[in-house]
């Protein structure tokens, strides 16, 4: 997958966590928690649904990593390298 | 057969925590031993009308799309829409005592403004309490108990006032007499007072089929008729479950929503592990169906809290049922879109459940036509006569409540103690639902999904 695509799965993920929030101008260089309600139980949510996904495991010293849509799909990328599109 | 989880009960807790697992590909099973879905909150019909158990309302209403607050985290943990739960809001409600009324609705200034025109004195001690319960982490699992009437009195001097407020939230979610935990009397106080109340037009049972739905349609298994005779266990960790019918179900966790005494006599019925008592709170509630509105009547409140003694009492009753104070709900009276089929007044007051239990079965049925009518009767100082409107009645009781969720006591809000962190004695078994300690609808939701999230979904 391709920086482009991950982005989009965690769009999707974002969508089906949090429904009521409009995403269409997030920045991904600022974090999730700044431009959604997003508390820790979402966060979580954000893990396991990638887990569910493609079956990686995102060890608890990761999640800093994950706090902006940039670092998350940097953090991704090499780990999902060889997952194919809409796999 | 072998699940990840099986989870005891198939009420909001059970159902809720069974979404969650299936959702994250678990393989979880829902044993129920009733013929229907919802424990402590179902549904049934007799003589061809609708009826639901023990909903007045649900709490923590919020508009659809807010953001935050319990019902919409729910929301979002069980990937559900606000259409699935279709809450309407309440019109208003009433704190009725003598020589005192106070009027809430789910805008809570306007809930502010009546306490500050009725106690000028008390209100910035309100304001005060306001401010401290809104700096309360009342989702930490890991808390001590703390007496609520010696926190609040230190903001309010006046004890009209402090049982005026303490009236709904213990009517609505207190296992312990006289007085609350303070973590519990914060999480009612939100859910009441800040939230307020909401009802599907079609009553419970649209929350709890779209929950069954959507926890098949992620793959859970769902047993009726499925009653737990014995949790089994070997070197103190719970290993599966043993069926009336004698099927044996194993299962890496088992999640109870039974209640904590009622889930360790499962474990052992001779010798408990864990001191658990049930609590004794219940209540008798008396069902009218009228031919009208209630509102064309002149009741347009959706809910009144009253006492007719200046001293709230809530506690065991002495006497069959304790009708100095009660619970008027209306569920005619939310803001739908039509009007419901029927009229219905429901009221409801605090009860002895070892009367109710030890009554010979041949006098059963005269002791409920008998204090209905007594029930009735005493709330007529609240409400217009509908008794000239009645075209049905039912009656429940601590009897029923006990056949209907095995609650020992008949109790309707589980034991004194809560076990707050869903752990027990014996290990991969846990608790959620009543005694767990998040209370109402919204409440045993959110217990199911904490604990799940805490244990299950390793």
């Amino acid at each position: 997958m391709t920086s482009d695509h991950i982005r989009q799965v965690i769009l999707e993920i974002l969508e089906r966590i949090a429904p009521d929030e409009d995403l269409t101008d997030l920045d991904d260089a600022r974090p999730f928690r700044e431009q959604m309600e997003l508390d820790s139980m979402d966060f979580l949510d954000i893990v396991m649904e990638l887990r569910k996904m493609y079956r990686i495991q995102i060890p608890e010293e990761d999640y800093p990593n994950l706090n902006t849509m940039a670092g998350t799909v940097e953090y991704l990328l090499p780990r999902l390298k060889d997952v194919a599109v809409g796999a | 057969m072998r699940y990840d989880t099986v989870i005891i009960g198939a009420g909001m807790s059970g159902l809720s925590a069974g979404v969650r697992l299936a959702y994250f590909e678990k393989s979880v099973c829902i044993l129920e031993r009733h013929t229907t879905i919802g424990g402590l909150n179902s549904f049934y019909r007799l003589r061809k009308r609708n009826y639901d158990v023990g909903l007045h309302a649900v709490t923590n209403y919020a508009e659809p799309g807010t953001k935050q607050g319990p019902l919409s985290k729910l929301l979002r943990q069980l990937r559900m829409k606000w259409e699935d739960f279709d809450l309407r809001p309440q019109l208003r409600s009433s704190i009725v005592f003598p020589d005192c009324k106070l009027h809430f609705t789910n805008q809570f200034n306007f809930f502010v403004e009546q306490i500050a025109a009725a106690f000028p004195h008390q209100i910035d001690g309100f304001r005060r309490l306001v401010t401290r319960i809104a700096e309360h982490d009342a989702l930490d699992l890991e808390r001590s108990a703390l007496s609520a009437r010696q926190v609040v009195s230190e903001y309010i001097r006046d004890p009209l006032l402090v049982d005026m407020i303490f009236c709904p939230l213990m009517f609505y979610g207190s296992a312990t007499p006289r007085d609350m935990d303070f973590n519990q009397f914060v999480i009612m106080f939100k859910s009441i007072f800040h939230e307020g109340f909401g009802r599907p037009f079609d009553g419970i049972r649209l929350i709890l089929k779209r929950l069954v739905r959507h926890f098949k349609s992620l793959g859970g298994h769902l047993k009726l008729r499925a009653g737990v005779q014995e949790i089994r266990q070997t070197n103190g960790k719970a290993t599966s479950v043993l069926l009336d019918d004698g099927t044996e179900i194993e299962a890496d966790n088992i999640l109870s929503s039974a209640g904590a005494a009622e889930t360790m006599r499962l474990v052992d019925p001779h010798a408990p592990l864990m001191k658990a008592q049930p609590g004794d709170i219940s209540f008798v509630e008396s069902i009218s169906v009228l031919d009208c509105e209630p509102a064309s009547l002149g009741h347009s409140d959706t809910i009144v809290f009253y006492s007719d003694s200046k001293d709230f009492h809530y506690e065991r009753p002495n006497v069959p049922v304790d009708l100095r104070s009660g619970i008027v709900c209306s569920p005619n009276n939310f803001d739908y879109s039509q009007p419901l089929e029927d009229g219905r007044i429901r009221i409801t007051a605090l009860a002895d459940p070892h009367y109710w239990l030890n009554l010979p079965e041949e006098e059963y049925l005269a002791a409920k036509e008998y204090w209905n009518a007594q029930i009735i009767n005493s709330a007529m100082k609240h409400l217009p006569d509908f008794r000239p409107h009645v075209v049905d009645t039912d009656v429940f009781t601590p009897r029923t409540i006990r056949r209907f969720t095995g609650h020992l006591n008949g109790c309707v809000y589980g034991a004194p103690e809560k076990f707050v962190n869903g752990q027990t004695s014996v290990r991969n078994l846990y608790l959620c639902g009543t005694d767990q300690g998040f209370l109402g609808i919204v409440g045993a939701m959110l217990s199911g999904i904490t604990i799940a999230n805490r244990y299950l979904l390793k």
